[in-house]
């Protein structure tokens, strides 16, 4: 309990008049190479585990869409994009080290 | 002839050879640097610019696009990890480009990569293909033919695995090269000897560029070198270049050959005799002269002299002064009877006066280029170049004067320097080391003698052609210069009021010989006289003695015959045979 409290505390503190609390993810990756492979599944098994039925998660593949790797910045790939809640975050790598993806989505370290 | 021809074919030869062997190389259309490139960079390969921050990475770089989209038709993508798009279009727009056309017309990418390692979080493995995607895009929008990353080594101050960077970079050079880019990749220099600080120079072997910007006595200078072009030959030196309104120029030595034409058409010099002993014609059209001398020997006038006579013959002559004003120079020069003013309102004659430590020596030498350049004359004077030694040192000068008699030159002008020097001591030939390039060197020195001071002028060289090797005083008057033959007496050279002194004392024993000469005929005339009236009293002696000689032998002989006569009378009387007396003197 005390943790579900610290986790509002930390982010809607930043953006209030977010009614929403839902996750948006966008993970960029570039077809199926074994760090993108890795990285969907990867990602997919912490939202599961952590965010379950509390997000929205995009998978672009860049290779499809060479324009957007301008617009957003992508140098290293993949790349999570975190637009809500709170600040914009960006996480590289085949998203393995779970405690640092948690860490970047704002979320407790697991133990 | 002969010979010429041979070298000629020979050089042919050599650049048949050459174009088998030569790269093909992209030009950058940087001032000077495709001529110690021999040609630009290598095509289709990345090139590594290095240096430390401020020494001109980027506007290189950015100058290699903006020239290859609007000289050679070659659009180029401008990766900046350092400076955002607009930042970059207005620190080039001071410099006369238009990126923001230039993007519009699809010629030039500019593309912002952001890294911020704060924004970043690593979560495993990864790689660059965000970057190629993004730089492949971009090449293929607009057809470019050449790339540009600058500063690449942030990637490292972003991102913390370092393993993967290496790859990626390696993997990132390949990719490059597969498009048939010509690249730029710039990287600060690192710390010690290494080129960059991550090593950048180990993945692009092709060609490095090093440059540099250092303060020497307070004045900054921004050198060039080619570290290494693989498969090519390159100028190796450290070459000056500067950022000015136009961009970077690179300032080789205008060409790495000697090939230049020459004249055989002279000049004059303006002193007529001073043409005289250049074997009576003057300078070589498109030489060089250099007019050394201590202070206050008339170096300026001899300057002023050559201008004036340029000018005076229709032609145009730029006149740096790095000494004097022109106004101060016209002036003076009036003193002498020259009237430098009339060429100026002509538009014949140019001054440029500007302090030597004003700026460096590249931007002198700069300078110097856009005036003749633009002034386009037949003659160039530099009075002194000594004062350049001010901010530089002696072999940075030099090297300045070298390209500089290089250009001019190539240009068939005629240029006369004049060096101050402070040792009177000919054999110590310092003049700024220029005196071995030179084509024509006079010497003007001071000669103390006899409590005064005297100009001595003399040619300690003159290349292809007969010249005296007279040392002449060289006279300022209110008529102008002249120079005058010394007096070569039993006790040296004399010049000055000694010289007239020896004529006026050989005048004297002149009169004096006259005039003993005069008395010794007056004498003789005298004695003459003298002996010759000795000679008429003594006849008239030798007269009177002869006249008493003849009264007595004519008294003898009246004497006899008034004796024979008598005695003949006598005879008579005596009454003795007349006629036997008649007959015995008959008989008789």
């Amino acid at each position: 309990m005390s943790q579900q409290e610290q986790l509002p505390l930390s982010i809607d503190n930043l953006n209030y008049d977010h009614d929403d609390h839902t996750f948006q993810l966008r993970l960029f990756v570039t077809g199926a190479s074994p760090n993108s492979s890795r990285a969907i599944s990867n990602l997919k098994e912490i939202c599961e585990t952590f965010l379950k039925g509390n997000y929205q998660l995009e998978v672009i593949d860049v290779y499809q869409q060479p324009l957007i790797a301008e617009r957003e910045q992508i140098i290293a790939l993949p790349l999570l994009i975190k637009k809500a809640p709170g600040v914009e975050r960006r996480l590289i790598g085949d998203m393995s080290n779970t405690n640092k993806v948690l860490r970047g989505l704002g979320l407790p370290a697991e133990n | 002839m002969r010979r010429n021809k041979t070298s000629c074919t020979m050089t042919n030869f050599h650049k048949q050879q050459h174009s088998f062997i030569q790269l093909p190389k992209t030009p950058t259309g940087i001032t000077g640097l495709d001529e110690i490139t021999g040609g630009g960079l290598p095509k289709g390969r990345p090139s590594l610019i290095c240096g430390e921050a401020g020494c001109g990475k980027t506007l290189m770089s950015l100058e290699f696009i903006i020239r290859g989209a609007t000289q050679f038709n070659e659009p180029g993508v401008f990766m900046a990890f350092e400076e955002k798009a607009e930042e970059l279009t207005q620190n080039v727009a001071s410099l006369g480009f238009d990126l923001n056309k230039l993007q519009h017309d699809k010629l030039v990418k500019l593309d912002h990569v952001h890294i911020d390692r704060s924004e970043i979080e690593e979560t495993g493995e990864y790689d660059l293909e965000g970057l190629f995607i993004r730089m492949g895009y971009a090449i293929d929008s607009i057809g470019a033919k050449r790339v540009v990353l600058d500063t690449l080594e942030n990637l490292f101050s972003g991102l913390s695995d370092t393993a993967i960077l290496r790859a990626e970079l390696r993997r990132l050079f390949n990719f490059l090269k597969e498009k048939g880019v010509t690249a730029i990749i710039t990287g600060e220099k690192g710390e010690g000897g290494s080129l960059t600080r991550q090593g950048l120079e180990e993945y692009v072997s092709d060609c490095v560029i090093l440059l540099d910007h250092r303060v020497i006595n307070q004045i900054s200078t921004r050198r060039l070198r080619v570290v290494k072009y693989r498969g090519s030959q390159h100028g190796t030196n450290e070459y000056p270049f500067l950022i000015d309104e136009e961009g970077i120029s690179v300032l080789p030595v205008t060409s790495l050959k000697l090939e230049k034409e020459v004249s055989s058409s002279r000049v004059s010099s303006g002193i007529p005799a001073l043409d005289d002993m250049l074997g009576g014609k003057g300078f070589f059209k498109g030489s060089s002269v250099l007019v050394s001398g201590t202070a206050g020997t008339g170096k300026t006038s001899i300057a002023a002299y050559f201008a004036n006579e340029t000018c005076n013959g229709g032609k145009k002559c730029l006149y740096f002064a790095f000494e004097e004003s022109p106004k101060q120079i016209v002036r003076n020069m009036k003193s002498i009877n020259v009237d430098l003013q009339k060429h100026i309102d002509k538009g014949v004659l140019q001054f440029f006066a500007s302090r030597p430590t004003l700026y460096g020596l590249e931007m002198h030498l700069v300078a110097m280029y856009k005036l003749i350049h633009k002034f386009k004359p037949d003659a160039v004077v530099l009075d002194p170049i000594t004062n350049l030694i001010t901010v530089g040192s002696v072999s940075e000068v030099k090297s300045m004067l070298v390209r500089l008699i290089d250009f001019l030159q190539e240009m068939q002008i005629t240029v006369m320097f004049t060096a101050l020097s402070l040792n009177t001591i000919v054999s110590e030939q310092t003049d700024e080391g220029v005196s071995s390039l030179v084509d024509a060197w006079l010497l003007v020195r001071d000669i103390e003698y006899n409590g005064e001071r005297n100009r001595g002028m003399y040619i300690m060289k003159s290349r292809g052609m007969k010249h005296s090797n007279q040392v002449r005083e060289f006279i300022i008057t209110d008529k102008g210069l002249d120079l005058v033959e010394v007096y070569l007496g039993p006790e040296g050279v004399l010049t000055g009021s000694a010289r007239e002194a020896q004529k006026l004392q050989e005048k004297t024993g002149v009169a004096l010989r006259d005039f003993a000469v005069s008395r010794k005929d007056k004498e003789i005339m005298r004695k003459r006289k003298m002996l010759e009236s000795k000679i008429s009293s003594l006849q008239a002696e030798f007269e009177s003695a002869e006249e008493e000689l003849n009264k007595i032998y004519l008294e003898e002989q009246l004497k006899q015959e008034i004796v024979e006569r008598n005695r003949a009378e006598m005879t008579n009387m005596r009454k003795g045979s007349i006629d036997a007396e008649n007959k015995i003197r008959s008989k008789k």
